[in-house]
């Protein structure tokens, strides 16, 4: 059980590295608000196996508020993204 | 704590490799909007996996509630921020892969603009156009 998760965490955090790289490395400003939108989603699997790991259910809630920020700041990402234009 | 259980066990494992071959492809694909397919369906799949798992082996009614909540509220945002991030990337303007074959948004916006690489010279917008309206 314990092992099991522990493996899960480290999945995820490999997966959320991969994402600090993109963020990191990323040629554009879409790129990086790609990867940060998926760093958010992944940070909700990892409230997932806080909440398996201790048995609260509270992680939960900040799961689901979590992914609404996430959504929220994304979008607001996008459109100062759409409003920055090159070529009009 | 308690044991999970098979199922909850065999769910989150599978979305845990969801997770990771997303943001793989994430990190090797060419182009913004690769990433952005690859690492939005890889990602929102595997994460909805592992809040599925999660209601499964959760010790209460109350966590299995809030996963299912969860899981729903990512199916139906994650879908509209990556679109809503390549729209923003094509109308800030970075450029397609090179290899990329097709740009349907491109040429619905702009008829009259060609590509560079395409080998071919394109048509030009008005007979583009009186083609579109030609057509049934």
């Amino acid at each position: 059980m314990t092992t099991f998760l522990l493996t899960v965490a480290a999945g995820l955090l490999l997966a959320a590295f991969l994402c600090l790289y993109r963020i990191g490395r990323g040629p554009s400003a879409p790129d990086r608000t790609v990867a940060i939108d998926i760093l958010g989603t992944l940070m909700v699997g990892f409230c997932c196996v806080m909440a398996l790991w201790t048995g609260q259910d509270f992680y939960m809630n900040i799961a689901i508020a979590w992914a609404l920020l996430s959504f929220i700041g994304t979008i607001a990402l996008a459109k100062y993204l759409e409003g920055r234009q090159y070529d009009e | 704590m308690n044991d999970i259980g098979t199922v909850a066990k065999v769910l989150i494992g599978v979305g845990l490799a969801f997770d990771v071959f997303g943001c793989v492809g994430l990190v090797r694909l060419p182009d913004v909007y690769n990433r952005v397919q690859a690492a939005t369906k890889c990602v929102t799949l595997g994460t909805c996996l592992i809040l599925a798992g999660t209601a499964v082996g959760g010790t209460s009614a109350a966590m299995a509630f809030k996963a299912l909540l969860g899981a729903v509220f990512i199916l139906l945002t994650s879908p509209v921020a990556a679109h809503a991030i390549a729209r923003g990337a094509y109308k800030s303007g970075v450029r397609l892969w090179e290899g990329s074959v097709m740009d349907r948004y491109g040429e619905e916006k702009h008829p009259e603009r060609t590509r560079p690489e395409r080998a071919e010279p394109a048509p030009p917008g008005e007979a583009l156009g009186a083609a579109r309206e030609s057509a049934p």
